[in-house]
């Protein structure tokens, strides 16, 4: 009984039924979108963002100071190559997208069959692409490319994974346009009597300083320097999870936290809970963020957020307001309808009841149409915006379950209240 | 002893009496016309008796029980369990058949029963009827179709304002017929009327003007004679 009345009711008032579906519909799949995209565009977002360079860079603990004060220089301070691999260990491994080791140093260039017989040069070694396998099995493929996606080559990239290749260099622009050097040019190298022939395989245009280096593999670097297993600095692309006051707190002195404290900032992802565990592995090593990348990151990703948040909430606000309308609208117009139930003995608790679980009932209908199309329009998003296919987090699920329930019952309540105080007497005499 | 006694029984809007200093007692069984002009307080009076408002004013007692000064959701049960409502616009739901218009009134009540609403539609002569919807019937057949759905529940007061109202005078004898049989039956009826031969059917018939009641008839004398269906 109950059950075919609430059927025929929403027949008979399909119109404003589909209107408050269609309400439910926009604001689900608006809110189901930005929660996808925003639960799951973290990640998009930083790696989106990562091509702006490393956030962390890992010196000696000696030579950081000098080589911040006096800009790219070359020290005598090194780290190891063996150390490098197990940033993959570090409880955030998994976090650190890319990296590549850093040789600098300094070796007499001379071009064959020029008058140019010798100028000094920087030459930094470094991986260019780097294969391996990890201890875990898995496989791992980094290196310089990874972390200069923005770099203008002219030639080509080296291939670090090529054996032929050690015989290649790279140059940087500037330093080829003041030694009239040209992709498929042979230069020499030497140091401390060491000599070699290499050809230029590609000019790089990186837009900073770099420009005025020679850049090689890193093995062909050590053997140039004579400075085998030794390398000067690792640069690092991490995702990262913005600051907030604990971790600008462990940034200055980990060891002034609770251990409580300490744990909590151990397991996020903060910079300086990642630098902090780099360390634990790189021998001598201090892991320096860099700064501006790492908290843009931060920030940008706060702001999307936010934005998303926003969207959600005036989503909702919106909904609600349109189904209060309506709803309101359809027991308005419904008053003698219901004011009889009243007369018949019906509750106020009773009507609500029935009013609710139409309201409910096309609200779940309309839900389950929208949360679909949010997840088609998050996918949009994903791939229009961020490139990237979204994952869909069943929690979203929940969120708008609850979100939609809230805008229901609050949309409502005009109606509800309306309901609680009509008067049988006021409809049933209607002359 | 009476079902329902009205001690100086007001109601007041504002400056307007509306009822002014009722009295009235009704014993159960009885069969009681209201009638007066538009405006005297008729509607207002059926209204407090059946539960749907209160006197501001004054005492109405219902079947031993003061409701005078009730909570909305005593009234609205006082309501279901002792008072059957006919309403000059039969105010049928238009979507639902006859049978289970009856049957609403059973399921706020207790539980809906077919079988016991086409029972309740047979005593009104709907049996043939009961599964067609309102816009089927004609007017006659709704006010029937509303008579059944007050008494599916076996109220102590059958309470009706103008019930007859919008029916042509073939119909307005058959349903003074029914209430004669549920008179017989010992239903307390109480009816508010415009029509002075449907006033004249009832036992008892009390005038209201302005908000008082001016004339108290006993018609027991001459009780049953007007309106007699063609055949009886
Ligand atoms: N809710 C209200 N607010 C203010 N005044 C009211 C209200 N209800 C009724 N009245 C007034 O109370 C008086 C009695 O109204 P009531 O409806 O009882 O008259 P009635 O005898 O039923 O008239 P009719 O024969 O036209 O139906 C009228 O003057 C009416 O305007
Ligand atoms: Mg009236």
């Amino acid at each position: 009984m109950f059950s075919r009345m609430i059927l025929k009711t929403l027949i008979k008032q399909k119109s404003k039924m589909l209107m408050i579906a269609f309400t439910i519909i926009l604001g689900v799949s608006l809110s189901t979108a930005m929660l996808n995209v925003m639960l799951g565009v973290g990640d998009k977002v930083n790696r989106e963002l990562k091509i702006y360079g490393a956030n962390i860079n890992v010196k000696h603990k000696d030579a950081a100071i000098i080589s911040e004060l006096y800009g790219l220089g070359v020290n005598d301070k090194f780290l190891y190559e063996d150390d490098i691999l197990k940033l993959k260990t570090i409880f955030w491994g998994f976090n650190i997208l890319d990296f590549a080791p850093i040789l600098e140093g300094r070796v007499i260039l001379s071009i064959p069959g020029t008058n140019n017989t010798g100028s000094e040069v920087f030459i930094n070694g470094t991986w260019i692409t780097k294969h391996a396998v990890l201890s875990t099995g898995e496989d791992l493929n980094t290196g310089l490319k990874n972390l200069r996606t923005w770099w203008d080559i002219q030639g080509e990239w080296l291939d670090g994974n090529d054996e032929n290749d050690k015989n290649f260099v790279m140059a940087g622009k500037s330093l080829a346009e003041k030694f009239n050097i040209h992709v498929g040019d042979a230069i020499r190298l030497s140091k401390n009597g060491v000599i070699k022939n290499f050809v230029i395989k590609g000019i790089f245009n990186d837009g900073g300083n770099a420009d005025e280096i020679i850049l090689t593999d890193l093995t062909v670097a050590q053997e140039l320097l004579n400075l085998s297993g030794k390398i000067s600095s690792i640069e690092i692309s991490a995702l990262t999870t913005p600051d907030n006051d604990l971790a600008r707190k462990a940034a200055q002195n980990p060891s002034s936290l609770s251990p409580d404290e300490y744990e909590t900032w151990y397991c996020t992802a903060y910079v300086s809970a990642i630098c902090h565990q780099i360390q634990e592995v790189i021998r001598d090593g201090v892991a320096r963020a860099v700064r501006q990348v790492a908290e843009s990151e931060g920030t940008i990703l706060n702001k999307t957020t936010l934005l998303m948040i926003l969207i959600t909430i005036l989503s909702s606000i919106g909904s609600a307001l349109a189904i209060s309308n309506l709803i309101t609208a359809s027991v308005i117009e419904r008053s003698q309808e219901l004011g009889l139930l009243k007369a018949l003995g019906a509750f106020n608790y009773q009507i609500i009841f029935l009013v609710l679980s139409e309201i409910i009932l096309t609200g779940l209908f309309g839900g389950v149409i929208g949360y679909f199309l949010g997840i088609g329009f998050a996918q949009i998003i994903g791939q229009t915006i961020f490139s990237a296919y979204i994952e869909i987090s069943h929690i979203v699920i929940l969120i708008t379950g609850a979100i939609l329930f809230l805008v229901i019952i609050t949309g409502s309540i005009p109606a509800i209240r309306y309901l609680m105080a009509l008067k049988p007497t006021e409809v049933l005499h209607g002359k | 002893m009476p079902i329902l006694e009205l001690k100086n029984v007001s109601k007041i809007y504002g400056s307007l009496k509306a009822l002014n200093d009722i009295n009235l007692s009704v014993n159960a069984g009885d069969w009681l016309s209201i009638m007066g002009p538009s405006g005297s307080g008729k509607t207002t009076m059926i209204n407090i008796i059946g539960c749907m408002d209160t006197p501001s004013t004054g005492n109405v007692i219902l079947d031993g029980v003061d409701i005078s000064k009730e909570s909305q959701s005593n009234l609205t049960r006082i309501r279901r369990d002792k008072i059957g409502l006919i309403f000059q616009q039969f105010h049928l739901i238009n979507y639902l058949t006859a049978v289970e218009n009856v049957m609403l009134a059973q399921y706020y009540h207790s539980m809906p029963d077919e079988q016991e609403a086409l029972e309740a539609l047979e005593k009104v002569g709907l049996k043939e009827r009961a599964y067609h919807l309102p816009s089927q019937l004609s007017g006659g057949e709704q006010q029937r179709v509303c008579i059944a759905r007050a008494l599916i529940n076996s109220p102590q007061i059958l309470l009706g304002d103008e019930p007859t109202g919008n029916l042509d005078e073939e119909n307005e004898k058959v349903v003074v017929d029914i209430f004669r049989r549920l008179h017989s039956e010992g239903v307390t009826i109480i009816i508010v009327t415009h029509d002075p031969e449907v006033g004249d059917v009832a036992q008892r018939k009390i005038i209201l003007e302005h908000g008082r009641v001016i004339q108290d008839i006993d018609q027991r004398a001459t009780f049953g004679e007007a309106l007699k269906l063609k055949g009886a």
